[in-house]
């Protein structure tokens, strides 16, 4: 696989994944409002993972027959959906940096993720609206959300700093004008969450803990079975379309 | 013009115009049912989004998931026309004193199921509805436009979705035809009791709410369903089925499951309700923090 294949396949991880994850909250959502909202971001992130995996192969030959290894998704995006402000606290901070990666990919010297970024740029944007509502809400409403909110908060930020990487692929697509410099990204994804933050009356969390290895094929134990689950029709059925 | 002036010249009623009483509780009651329908039946289709065999089929049904949520948020919008509040409807869904359609409690228990429930349900649900288009409510016979057009584009999705499985390998063909023995009977329940039996049907008609009898919209659906079985190769699972010249006839629908689901006895009402009012209750500290929140903003905004 060439660098920029790599490069294109993690992000198209980063969103299949979050997508998935953001579908099992089909019918489990607080109030209706949200199930429109949370599978809307759902639909997004799978356009957009589609979008980018046809750029590496066939979308389902990558999607269905992967083993776990080859995903390179960051491991912030597999992880458990959790309560609602969980899965809004790991939205705020995958939204806060979808939002500057798409902005700056935009303007990739590579169509194909020129191409992606443009269109995902303005959905990012949306998802981090709604994020940023929610968090300010159950950061500042009541006692109990407030605690809850903070926990979520607290179990999901490590893995936020794996965003920010950077090994020999991206390091040589910055040099060529293809990727997004993580160094860029990075404090301006710290300015625009811990401004949410503040105004949800939330602490920053602090954490020497990084955990790492997505990109490189090493994920959580939940991983699997979020494979298998999706994986299981077409590797019961090899060959079959659907 | 009065009430029955305006029903009578088959025009419409608004929200401020007057109505009896029984008029609005019998709307309240059948938008309500019907709000309730569409967000329970989130849960049969909703199992399968995770493991939905491509990437195609899995955006596909999450978007109609997602369509069936917003058409449950605006069918309540209708109910709130009539004075009711989602709020109170949900309670009476949630203790089981507002029932919603029969046919989403039986279970999904492989894919072809969801390309069953997009053919058959969504179909009937059609044929249903399209007459609702000219119910005499305005707020509802609108929200009905919309509803409608949605599920013609699931309908026709469903029946693709079958199409490939039915052309498929061994086992997908199977698979569909298996769907078909499980939907067949409760989608013609779907219609309600026969005529004489439906104990409603009569007054909603003199009231332009219902336009035709269950019986009539049966008919109907299964006179359109049969040749698409037909199409895909498949049997539909009545050896009674037959053409007279003019109509399939079809062969005795078993009332007593229909009651019995009705009821509560259903494969899948205890966990639809389960699943249903576990949801609600896990999402209240976060509706009670956006109410906390709202009214700190009001405060600060004084």
């Amino acid at each position: 696989m060439t660098p920029l294949e790599t490069y294109t396949l993690r992000h198209g991880d980063d969103c299949l994944v979050l997508g998935q994850r953001l579908c099992e909250w089909a019918a489990r959502s607080p109030q209706l409002e949200e199930d429109v909202a949370l599978l809307n971001i759902a639909l997004d992130l799978l356009g957009s993972a589609r979008s980018l995996l046809s750029q590496v192969g066939d979308e389902d030959q990558l999607a269905f027959l992967r083993d776990e290894p080859a995903f390179t998704n960051a491991q912030i995006m597999e992880l458990d959906n959790g309560d609602f402000g969980r899965t809004m606290a790991r939205q705020l901070l995958v939204s806060g940096y979808q939002v500057l990666l798409w902005e700056a990919l935009s303007s990739s010297a590579d169509e194909g993720l020129a191409g992606v970024a443009g269109k995902a740029v303005k959905e990012a944007a949306y998802h981090l609206d709604h994020a940023h509502s929610w968090v300010v809400r159950l950061g500042d409403g009541t006692e109990e959300s407030h605690a809850r909110m903070q926990a979520g908060l607290d179990d999901v930020w490590p893995y936020a700093l794996e965003l920010f990487e950077a090994d020999d692929v991206v390091t040589s697509l910055v040099a060529q004008g293809i990727a997004a410099d993580p160094e860029v990204l990075e404090p301006a994804w710290r300015a625009t969450v811990e401004k949410v933050l503040t105004e949800a009356t939330l602490g920053v969390p602090s954490s020497d803990w990084r955990p790492t290895g997505g990109r490189h094929g090493l994920h959580t134990e939940p991983f699997g079975y979020l494979l298998a689950e999706m994986q299981h029709l077409q590797r019961t059925h090899p060959g079959a379309s659907w | 013009m009065g009430f029955q002036e305006v029903i009578d010249a088959d025009g419409r009623i608004e929200p401020r115009d007057e109505m009896p009483e029984a008029y609005r509780k019998t709307l309240v009651r059948q938008i309500a049912q019907h709000a309730h329908s569409e967000i329970i039946g989130m849960q049969p289709e909703g199992n399968w989004i995770t493991r939905a065999p491509s990437l195609r089929r899995k955006v596909i049904l999450v978007a109609k998931v997602q369509d069936e949520a917003g058409h449950g948020l605006y069918l309540y919008s209708a109910a709130e026309t009539l004075g009711a509040s989602r709020h109170d409807l949900l309670d009476l869904l949630h203790t089981g004193r507002q029932k919603y359609s029969t046919i989403f409690n039986y279970p999904t228990t492989s894919w072809a199921d969801v390309a069953a429930i997009g053919w058959l349900v969504d179909g009937a649900a059609i044929v249903n509805q399209v007459p609702l288009t000219r119910c005499s409510y305005g707020p509802y016979a609108r929200a009905m436009t919309r509803v409608c057009k949605e599920e013609s584009f699931h309908q026709r999705q469903g029946f693709e979705a079958m199409t490939v499985l039915s052309r498929g390998t061994p086992a997908q063909r199977q698979m569909a035809q298996d769907a078909l023995d499980r939907w067949w009977w409760p989608a013609l329940m779907m219609f309600g009791p026969s005529d004489a039996e439906s104990p409603n049907s009569a007054q909603s008609m003199a009231w332009g709410i219902k336009r035709f009898s269950n019986d009539e919209l049966r008919q109907r659906f299964v006179d359109a369903t049969v040749p698409q079985a037909d199409y895909l190769g498949l049997t539909v699972p009545d050896p009674t089925l037959s053409w007279d010249g003019e109509h399939y006839r079809y062969g005795e629908i078993d009332w007593t499951e229909f009651f019995a689901v009705m009821k509560g006895d259903g494969p899948c009402n205890r966990q639809r309700m389960g699943f249903r009012v576990k949801a609600h209750e896990d999402g209240a500290w976060v509706r009670e923090a956006a109410e906390a929140y709202a009214a700190k903003q009001r405060a600060k905004a004084i």
